[in-house]
């Protein structure tokens, strides 16, 4: 036990360390090129995207005067009619081009390109590359994240499922002091909205989908730099399986209320029908847009104050932008409880729709 | 909408789905279903504990009211017996009182009666040995009287005399 709590704060120091030097290196970047704020702007969106490669920390040698990355290659994985597999250190951050086969593939902007064996890129009127593009399946920072929440959670309610054998029906360990959240879940988010009646198939689904956001939404505001929850693919994945499980356990009542509204003229029934379709969608949709936005929103707002810090280069300003940027990262501690909470609440809340059930003599 | 679906990486979903719902299937088997069946066990366990200690509660109230009653009833028990044997008791002495009279009263009619009779037959026996004896001293009487011839008619007169008829 202790030996855990050691191990988890000896990983946080090293952390903090990690997102000390990353901060160093946005100084060392400005001095080369002159024009911070653009500089900034690039990095935090660079932060904002996926990448092929786990950096902690990356700075320019002064004698080589060519940028250094701290961190670790993960496996590159195209699929370009069969299957391509090459570590992402051979991209070496865009500048190289990696033959495989008979193709060649460079990183451009986070995503892989075919090019030719120099590595040339073409552009449309809007300045977008034109070069095709291989289905990219790499191991990505994002997917290493995932896994290693994915297999944290599993330790996690592993044990506190485990425990309760072990000592008698009370939680022990780490794991006791997520019960409390676990019953919450049940309490609060799935009987109210679902029922007493058919919530308990809906618990695995609603559980897993609190922690991973929440989890996720946390590892986020770690100085790790990794921004899961904050990707329209994760948010799409998320809103997806809710759209999907709402649909296939939808009743009788559910889809009499989408296309023949009871209690209403016959034609505002005609009416409704379409816009209650549209409403499947839109439910989902909103699901992920807002977990995508509130999660990016509060990156780009994070970082940019921490930016201001060394725009300003004054005791006043960089102080000001200092006690700003640590009232906004409590602030983002709730907030990633609470993107985790609406999801799972309006998930629970949409499969509560679904499996409702009324009497055909009422008109509701 | 053309920046999201450009930011859109069709590998990140991939691996985002298949290990969201491996992880859906892997907690709902090995931690959510064993976490809230224990806690949903444990939860009855609570709740069967309190209604039983309620009804615990329940009938050690209603025992002591039993308990209440039952002295309360033992007492008017003993009251009336009490009652009933005083009662008794002065009817036994009566009665007891009444046959020791009829008692006494039949004993000494009895005894009365035999006093008659032993009267009686005390008398009828003197009579007898009265009879006897006059007998016998009219015997000897008649023996003297009659040894001489002068006695004898003296008493034939006498006789006939003493029985006018």
């Amino acid at each position: 036990m202790s030996k855990r709590l050691y191990l988890y704060l000896s990983a946080f120091i090293l952390t903090s360390f990690s997102s000390l030097s990353a901060k160093d290196s946005n100084t060392k970047e400005y001095e080369s090129t002159g024009d911070l704020k653009s500089e900034i702007k690039a990095y935090i969106l660079h932060h904002l995207q996926d990448s092929h490669d786990f950096n902690l920390l990356s700075y320019k040698d002064k004698t080589t005067n060519e940028k250094v990355y701290i961190g670790m290659p993960l496996p590159v994985i195209l699929w370009d009619n069969g299957l391509k597999m090459f570590s992402s250190s051979m991209l070496k951050h865009g500048k190289n081009v990696v033959q495989k086969g008979d193709n060649y593939y460079k990183l451009y902007h986070g995503k892989i390109y075919r090019t030719d064996a120099q590595g040339t890129i073409t552009y449309d009127d809007h300045h977008h590359p034109t070069n095709f593009k291989p289905i990219d399946f790499s191991i990505t920072k994002n997917v290493i994240s995932i896994l290693l929440t994915a297999l944290l959670m599993f330790v996690l309610f592993r044990g506190l499922a485990q425990s309760y054998h072990k000592n008698g029906m009370i939680a022990k360990g780490v794991g006791r002091f997520f019960e409390p959240i676990v019953l919450y879940v049940r309490d609060e988010i799935a009987i109210p909205n679902i029922g007493e009646k058919h919530h308990r198939r809906f618990m695995g689904y609603l559980l897993t989908l609190f922690f991973f956001i929440w989890f996720l939404n946390l590892l986020g505001l770690t100085p790790l730099g990794i921004n899961v929850t904050g990707n329209i693919a994760i948010t799409f994945c998320l809103a997806l399986i809710t759209f999907f499980i709402t649909n296939f356990v939808g009743k009788k009542y559910y889809w009499k209320h989408i296309f023949w509204m009871p209690g209403v003229p016959w034609a505002m029934k005609i009416i409704l029908a379409p816009i209650e379709l549209l409403g499947l969608i839109i439910k989902p949709f909103s699901l992920m847009i807002r977990l995508y936005a509130n999660i990016s929103a509060g990156h780009i707002v994070l970082m940019s104050l921490i930016a201001l810090i060394f725009i300003f280069k004054n005791w006043i300003g960089s102080s000001l932008s200092f006690v700003l940027a640590f009232s906004i990262s409590i602030i983002e501690i709730l907030v990633a409880l609470l993107q985790a909470y609406i999801f799972t609440v309006l998930s629970a809340l949409y499969f509560g729709f679904a499996v409702e059930e009324h009497d055909e003599n009422d008109d509701h | 909408m053309e920046k999201l679906i450009n930011e859109f990486s069709f590998g990140l979903f991939f691996w985002q789905s298949l290990i969201f719902i491996g992880l859906i299937l892997l907690l709902r088997k090995f931690a959510w279903k064993p976490i809230l069946d224990a806690v949903n066990k444990r939860e009855t366990s609570i709740k069967d504990a309190m209604n039983a200690a309620e009804e615990a509660k329940k009938e050690m109230a209603s025992i002591q009211e039993d308990n209440q009653k039952v002295l309360k009833e033992a007492r008017a028990e003993r009251e009336s017996l009490l009652k009933e044997a005083r009662s008794n008791g002065a009817d036994i002495v009566a009665q007891a009182k009444a046959e020791a009279k009829a008692e006494a009263d039949k004993i000494f009619a009895q005894a009365q009666e035999s006093i008659q009779n032993e009267k009686r037959a005390a008398l009828t026996e003197l009579k007898n040995q009265v009879a006897q004896i006059s007998l016998d001293i009219a015997e000897k009487v008649i023996d003297s009287e009659l040894e001489s011839k002068e006695k004898q008619s003296k008493l034939v007169n006498q006789l006939i005399k003493d029985t006018s008829l």
